[in-house]
């Protein structure tokens, strides 16, 4: 297969986790469509391109680890498994329900395909720290990645967690940042600003960083995990330039956090989706 | 279980962080995935001989006691089991969030080590004297809690908690303590070990109190007062049925700790008590105050943690019965 086709199964893989993201959400009508939306790119690369998984086999002794420590990312960590045929996708609709295997922000005891639990923001990296040592100590020759957000990026902890990364030299780590310069109270800008930038934090603390300017776009992504791949000695943080709310037609203007929006926005919202779904298939 | 009772009121010859580092030394050459992860605490309880040993599963995390203890939990999702150490306070209080989340609700297997436990922080105060870390960990639903009385016992639980399952808490007294029970003496989670048979009152003590209660128990009998004493070195899960047997027996109950009553083995004590078995009690502990700096003989006396309030106590509740 050509980079170019590779390319355009990307772009349809991603244009169907958005679709199926909405619509996971959208089973009960809320929930954290921006963070989700953001990330549906690199979920489509990471999943489509790159991962050593085994969606029959969830824990695959060599296998390749994924932590959304930004944990209320999980719907499209869910949609996405559930392309990848972890579970049928209808599952994942059963988000928030009683008794589901598919809370709000990613668990390791409910879900299949989800390797560490999060939700308290910072502790995500951390946990992926561990398993990268973990798993390198064990011999494994997995790689982990794990997602944070810039609005994440606030917490101490992210970064007491790229130090030791550093210091332990754990090339099998690449964290990927999502960047899309909105947090829950507002503009990451205006609530708590990352000074030189977080990929100059990164950097300080010892780590290869690469720049990824439009973090949506699929090509870009697929080039930057290459080059983390072939980084050694040290981790790489990607930093993806996102766009809160990416392809969610009543989030992506206002970058909310959560959306509540009205029935009738869903169905225009998941229409929307569907029909972009139609129309990144049909480019060929 | 089997053990020998020494109980002299002599100090052990060895440190007692010397029993958490044999124990870790013979686990970690018979299995592979045990590893230490310290908080630049090392030097404090000998584990450089682990480092030096085992450099490849021996790690420092530095002074970030959250993230070491995130770091186990993704290690041990890994199938490791890791042990992480720093001062009581520390890994209770500042990495708490961490413990619950990233070990205890995520279902792994996470060993973590206390040191310093209550008065024996001594000179380094009262803001490193953890009177809290105990109750912190028992709001952990399944969590393991130990408070172990001597070198025997650190060196047996330490073996034991490797092997449970979920997040356990153990407390570690750094330097000598009292000798209780022989070496090979036998330990269980969640079994109280009865160290004096009585009939008039039982006194339940853990950790360094526990030679506290033998002593009272001396001087109690110099009174003609028939004291049981109970060495419950789990606090969680508890021995109910051990507590509901001599509450039953002995109809008087005194507990002794070196924690916050209120968010320690007594109140757990007293919960089981007024379930099932409606008993007078006595708790012999910290009374809701924060630590201090001192001498620990000092700090013993200051927060009433002596054999002579456990008698004034023992008293104090035979007169209820």
């Amino acid at each position: 297969m050509s980079k170019q086709e590779k390319m355009h199964e990307l772009r349809v893989l991603a244009a169907q986790i958005r679709l199926e993201t909405m619509k996971t959400i959208g089973s009960l009508g809320f929930g954290h469509v921006g963070g989700s939306m953001s990330m549906a790119d690199a979920m489509a690369v990471l999943y489509g391109a790159y991962m050593n998984i085994d969606p029959k086999n969830p824990q695959k002794e060599d296998r390749d680890w994924f932590v959304m420590s930004k944990g209320h990312a999980g719907p499209v960590m869910y949609a996405t498994l559930g392309i990848m045929g972890y579970y049928p996708i209808e599952e994942a609709y059963k988000l928030n329900t009683p008794h589901t295997n598919f809370p709000s922000h990613t668990d390791r005891t409910k879900t299949p395909g989800v390797d560490l639990t999060t939700g308290s923001l910072g502790q995500g990296i951390g946990e992926a720290v561990g398993a990268a040592l973990g798993l390198k100590v064990q011999g494994q020759p997995s790689r982990v990645y794990v997602a944070i957000g810039d609005g994440e990026a606030d917490e101490g902890s992210v970064w007491e967690a790229a130090q030791f990364a550093a210091h332990y030299k754990l090339d099998n780590l690449v964290c990927l940042v999502d960047n899309n310069k909105r947090q829950l109270d507002g503009p990451v800008a205006d609530i708590m600003s990352h000074g030189k930038g977080i990929g100059a934090k990164f950097d300080a603390f010892g780590w290869n960083v690469i720049e990824v300017e439009d973090g949506n776009d699929v090509e870009q992504i697929y080039d930057a995990v290459a080059s983390a791949i072939e980084t050694k000695g040290m981790p790489t943080a990607l930093i993806l330039n996102t766009v809160k709310g990416k392809g969610a037609i009543f989030a992506e203007p206002t970058g909310a956090h959560s959306s509540q929006p009205t029935k009738e926005q869903w169905e225009e919202g998941i229409k929307a989706c569907e029909e972009s779904y139609e129309a990144v298939k049909a480019q060929n | 279980m089997s053990f020998t009772l020494i109980a002299n009121h002599e100090s052990d010859k060895r440190a007692n962080r010397d029993a958490y580092v044999a124990a870790m030394q013979e686990m970690m050459r018979e299995n592979s995935k045990v590893c230490h992860i310290d908080c630049d605490l090392m030097n404090c309880i000998n584990t450089g001989k682990l480092l030096k040993e085992f450099p490849d599963r021996t790690y420092n995390a530095g002074i970030a006691e959250q993230n070491a203890m995130a770091v186990a939990g993704g290690m041990a999702a890994t199938g490791m089991i890791p042990f992480v150490h720093s001062f009581g306070i520390f890994v209770s209080r500042r990495a708490f969030d961490q413990a619950f989340l990233a070990c205890a609700y995520s279902g792994l297997n996470v060993n973590v080590i206390g040191s310093d436990p209550g008065v024996t922080a001594a000179y380094n105060g009262g803001t490193h004297m953890p009177f809290e870390d105990c109750g912190l960990y028992m709001n952990i639903p399944g969590a393991v809690v130990i408070d172990p009385a001597d070198y025997a016992a650190t060196y047996a639980l330490t073996k034991q908690i490797a092997a449970a399952d979920g997040i356990a808490y153990m407390r570690l007294v750094r330097k000598t303590v009292k000798t209780i029970y022989g070496d090979g003496s036998e330990f269980e989670i969640g079994k109280g070990i009865t160290l004096k048979d009585g009939a008039d009152v039982t006194l339940i003590a853990s950790g360094i109190m526990v030679d506290e209660a033998l002593k009272a128990e001396e001087a109690l009998a110099a009174k003609g007062i028939s004291a049981r004493v109970i060495d419950m070195h789990t606090w969680k899960p508890l021995d109910e049925e051990l507590i509901i047997k001599a509450a039953k027996e002995t109809g008087a109950i005194v507990t002794c700790e070196n924690h916050q009553v209120g968010t320690g083995l007594g109140s757990a004590i007293a919960n089981v008590l007024a379930k099932n078995a409606p008993t007078p009690i006595e708790m012999v502990g910290v009374q809701d105050r924060f630590g201090q700096v001192g001498a620990q003989a000092f700090l013993a006396e200051e927060y009433n943690l002596l054999a002579a309030d456990i008698v004034a106590a023992a008293e104090k509740v035979l007169v209820r019965k």
